[in-house]
């Protein structure tokens, strides 16, 4: 069942075309990756979808509705959540008070702080060393720890679809280990859909159900993950493999 | 929040109580008035620029217009002073409300010029426009303001008046950035971006702290206008609001305080400067320019500098607390 859906989307920044009839869809409780060069659109694309930089022509759906027209607060409140490019979080603010401005809108909303309370507190359990450091500045946390907590921020939100930009950017191995284990565990557990935008191909595909490779403001090629793993052309484009390479194979 | 209040509360004591006593009249009582003025003029600016993160050279103009407006009202059509204030503030506020939609779409310097052109623009419509405010020869005969049979025509009733209201806003300021709206101004700050993508409606709340910044500079322009009872264009022109920006950098950034320790320095400064006599403004602008160099927190970096010093000094000779 597709949960989101996007159809013909164009994008533009001035005159510059960033999206160019980009069509995708997610569907329910999926891991969907999307791997592409420097400048292909990846971050336009979230940023279309969270309605930041908002589409020139084409649709959205969302549970069968159109909300390409939404403003950004809207989104959000419907359920589709973003942790930005470069993890982003509010430095000058501590981890606890970056995790709140996570339920913004719920506190607008006159939610119970008690249950927005008990969030706080299983972000916490998922991250334990955001709990260690949630009196501390966010601009002290190292780039794993601004990581989870941009995350956790965005989880504050309890939405349906978690948009996460480059999560591994910058970060060591182990730790990029460990913040996929935690993207895995979210749709394993809590069925959270998830649009993953990765440099990091070869890590994304293994842990994604499918795949869409974008290049310059195009989709070129998509399918089940696995497969797109082991597309030559995928291999030699993102996966550093020489032509030579996969020729001996 | 119980530490803050307390804080408050002795900072309020000291300015109500202490100062008055010390000082009991003459000169330099009027210009702590005017410290009170500034202090609140720099923390409307602070909880744009400090917290925002958005820029305003057109401060001057808020505070100009509320001083005109209240002028003309009880002057030439004699309303009465506090609902003319009211009506003052509540006006400049909607009209910051209404340019702020298009102007704060612009970030840094292009926002730093077109907040310049406004205030530019409401300086040329005050000194132009002689038939409403008097042009360049100022507007005279403001009455002073009063509640029953006490009329605040002494230095030492505008002192109490102006610093209550002062105060008033200060606590208000306090409570603001204490709160949801203050960690969301501080977000918006940081990255709009990422304020946005979290249900931040961060083009309405810039506005809206904006039209909360010109009403207070617009009160303060009201309270100068009644305790001063003469009004001229110069007072409101470009370099009060560099003067403005002055105080909120210097005092620090995203703090109250230091809103007020950056007024209370830049109206007394010259005041302490005159020994100089013409080489004043030398030393003025040295001593600004060591203190953004040392200092890069403001004022209020180094107060918890010294504070933190005493205490532990203090507290180490002691050996009774660590």
């Amino acid at each position: 069942m597709e949960l989101l859906k996007l159809k013909n989307i164009n994008t533009y920044y001035n005159a510059v075309h960033a999206l160019k009839n980009v069509s995708l869809h997610l569907g329910r409780g999926e891991i969907v990756t999307l791997i592409g060069a420097n400048g292909a659109g990846k971050t336009t694309l979230l940023n279309t979808l969270s309605a930041v930089t908002p589409a020139r022509t084409g649709e959205i759906l969302y549970d069968q509705q159109r909300i390409e027209g939404c403003e950004p607060e809207r989104i959000v409140e419907l359920g589709i959540s973003q942790v930005p490019e470069g993890r982003q979080v509010f430095k000058p603010l501590t981890v606890e008070d970056n995790l709140e401005l996570g339920a913004y809108l719920r506190f607008r909303r006159r939610e119970s702080r008690k249950v927005i309370r008990a969030d706080l507190e299983e972000m916490y359990l998922l991250f334990p060393r955001l709990r260690e450091r949630r009196k501390q500045l966010a601009g002290t946390l190292s780039g794993g720890e601004q990581q989870m907590l941009a995350i956790g921020r965005a989880l504050m939100a309890k939405p349906k679809v978690l948009l996460l930009d480059e999560p591994s950017m910058g970060l060591a191995p182990l730790v990029v280990q460990e913040i996929f284990g935690v993207i895995a565990a979210l749709c394993r557990d809590k069925g959270t859909s998830i649009l993953l935008v990765e440099q990091n191909a070869k890590a994304a595909l293994k842990l994604a159900d499918r795949g869409y490779v974008l290049e310059t403001g195009k989709v070129i090629l998509s399918g089940v993950a696995s497969e797109l793993l082991d597309n030559p052309e995928v291999q030699r484009a993102y996966l550093g493999k020489e032509k030579k390479e996969i020729w001996e194979n | 929040m119980q530490r803050e209040l307390l804080k408050f509360a002795l900072f309020a004591a000291l300015v109500l109580v202490a100062a008055p006593l010390y000082f009991q009249g003459g000169y330099i009582l009027n210009v702590l008035v005017f410290v009170g003025i500034n202090t609140m003029l720099a923390i409307g600016l602070n909880l744009l620029l400090g917290f925002a993160g958005q820029i305003s050279l057109g401060q001057a103009a808020f505070y100009g217009l509320g001083a005109y407006i209240s002028a003309i009202l009880t002057t030439t059509h004699g309303f009465n002073p506090w609902l003319a204030m009211i009506f003052a503030a509540l006006a400049v506020g909607a009209l910051a409300f209404v340019i702020g939609f298009p102007i704060l779409k612009l970030k840094g310097h292009y926002l730093a010029m077109a907040t310049l052109g406004f205030g530019i623009i409401v300086y040329i419509v005050i000194n132009e426009y002689v038939d409403l405010t008097g042009g360049p020869s100022g507007f005279p005969g403001i009455p002073n303001l009063s509640i029953g049979s006490i009329s605040f025509d002494s230095d030492m009733k505008n002192y109490y008046l102006i610093w209550v209201a002062t105060l008033g806003v200060m606590l208000l300021a306090i409570n603001l950035t204490r709160s949801r709206i203050g960690r969301a101004l501080r977000a918006i700050h940081d990255s709009e971006v990422a304020a946005q993508v979290l249900g931040i409606n961060a083009r309405l709340l810039k506005v809206q702290i904006f039209a909360c910044s010109a009403m207070i500079s617009s009160l303060a322009g009201s309270l100068y206008a009644h305790y001063i009872t003469f009004v001229s264009p110069s007072t409101f022109g470009f370099h009060f609001s560099v003067e403005l920006l002055t105080m909120v950098v210097i005092g620090g950034l995203g703090s109250i305080y230091g809103s007020f320790l950056g007024a209370a320095l830049i109206t007394l400064l010259p005041e302490f400067l005159r020994a100089f006599h013409d080489y004043d403004i030398i030393f003025y602008g040295a001593l600004l320019m060591i203190m953004t160099i040392f200092l890069p927190g403001g004022l209020i970096q180094g107060g918890t500098l010294v504070w933190n010093y005493l205490r532990n000094t203090l507290g180490g000779k002691g050996g009774a607390d660590a």
